[in-house]
């Protein structure tokens, strides 16, 4: 029971407090899923981002499915699920209907501008974590020991394909699960 | 199902008054179809947007405006711009609240209700049996390897995100949106600062800011 509670308090906070869509709940979820609860390790919490960004749906809702699954079966998805929509529910509502009545919505407008920035970073800084993480496995200490070439070469190609090729995100990490695989292929070939 | 439309039939006739009252402020004829009709086609609709739409929020609801404003005319460009604002300036996933502003104006709570069970039922279904083979898959050599990559591949594409917003932040000219990017990046990834702290510390900062901005009248403009 404990844990339905825990589980809707928690995605509760995710949907309260995750402005400025797409990725703007992902440092929340982290904080919540991985820090607080530890309900996921960092590992599984990028490859719920990862497919979060293949599938259709908003990342919060996604996790919600995927944690409440994971930690209390098919319930415990309901329950986080809906304590993550139930904060955009009530708060949308009551804004539609502010707005209709006053059609201004000037100080909301001022909020969520001085708020950007602060995702951008929080985001930024959620990033940081599953590059770091990738570049020198899970744990480990930032160090040339722990460096994984392969996949700092990956991440540097994905870039380029990303940001001069303009290709599609999903394409470009495909591209890149194949292309470790192919490393991990060779590797074993060769040792 | 049978209990859903129980309630449904109980809550319409106070669903119906308010549809009507909403659309009768800008003489759209929302009603005119019968409201089960109508709810219907908004959960099919909303069902199949938020089944076939990669690429989050902000795609999802252009998809809306197409469908709502320019294919069945329910809602007019002006009104839906200012839905759009709204569900992009709530907290929570833009896409749900989107399925809230749309089915609230469209047919009140019941409205409501429905858009965001459409707006939700595919990706729940969709992670539902994703996590039930998750543990299973990711043990797999060959899915590990995959896995792997594509955390390097979505470090990629978080990266190149940042760098559009935050270059997004840095030519508005904002010094004080520039100054604190920097501030929360620091609090945030150096010294581990609760996220929910700086998101409210923020949120007040732009509070304080807005109604300094507008005392000083319209050239304040809070930058």
């Amino acid at each position: 029971m404990m844990i339905y509670l825990e589980l809707f308090l928690s995605f509760l906070q995710i949907g309260a407090f995750s402005f400025g869509g797409g990725y703007a709940a992902m440092p929340l979820i982290q904080h919540q899923v991985v820090e607080l609860h530890g309900w996921l390790s960092l590992g599984e919490f990028t490859d719920l981002v990862t497919i979060s960004q293949m599938t259709p749906g908003p990342i919060a809702i996604n996790s919600a499915t995927f944690v409440g699954t994971k930690i209390a079966g098919v319930g415990g998805a309901v329950v986080a699920t809906l304590g993550c929509i139930l904060p955009s529910c009530i708060l949308v509502t009551l804004i539609a209907w502010v707005y209709l009545k006053y059609r201004s919505m000037r100080l909301l407008q001022g909020v969520l501008k001085t708020l950007r920035p602060a995702v951008v970073a929080m985001i930024a800084a959620a990033g940081m974590l599953i590059i770091v993480s990738a570049f020198f496995g899970e744990g480990n200490p930032v160090s040339l020991n722990t460096f994984h070439v392969a996949e700092a070469v990956i991440f540097a190609g994905a870039l380029v394909l990303l940001r001069w090729k303009k290709m599609n995100p999903i394409l470009v990490m495909v591209l890149c699960g194949v292309a470790q695989v192919a490393v991990g292929l060779a590797g074993k070939l060769v040792g | 199902m049978a209990g859903i439309r129980d309630i449904l039939k109980s809550i319409w006739p106070i669903v119906k008054r308010k549809g009507k009252k909403m659309s009768d402020k800008k003489g759209k004829d929302v009603s005119g179809k019968t409201g089960r009709h109508l709810l219907i086609q908004l959960f099919l609709s909303t069902l199949t947007l938020s089944a076939f739409t990669f690429g989050g929020g902000y795609v999802i609801v252009t998809l809306m405006k197409k469908k709502f404003v320019d294919e069945y005319h329910w809602i007019d460009e002006e009104e839906m711009l200012d839905l759009v604002a709204i569900a992009q300036s709530a907290p929570g996933a833009i896409a749900v609240n989107g399925a809230i502003v749309v089915g609230f104006k469209l047919a009140g709570i019941a409205g409501l209700l429905v858009s965001v069970l459409a707006t939700v039922l595919p990706p729940f279904v969709i992670l539902s049996v994703i996590s039930l083979f998750y543990e299973a898959f990711a043990s797999n050599e060959i899915v590990a390897l995959a896995l792997a990559g594509m955390q390097a591949g979505v470090g990629a594409v978080i990266a190149s995100v940042v760098y559009d917003m935050g270059s997004g932040v840095v030519k508005s000219g904002d010094w004080l949106g520039i100054v604190l990017m920097a501030v929360v990046f620091v609090l945030n990834y150096f010294l581990n600062v609760n996220v929910m702290l700086l998101i409210i510390a923020c949120g007040l900062l732009g509070v304080v800011r807005t109604l300094l901005g507008s005392r000083k009248g319209e050239g304040g403009e809070a930058s």
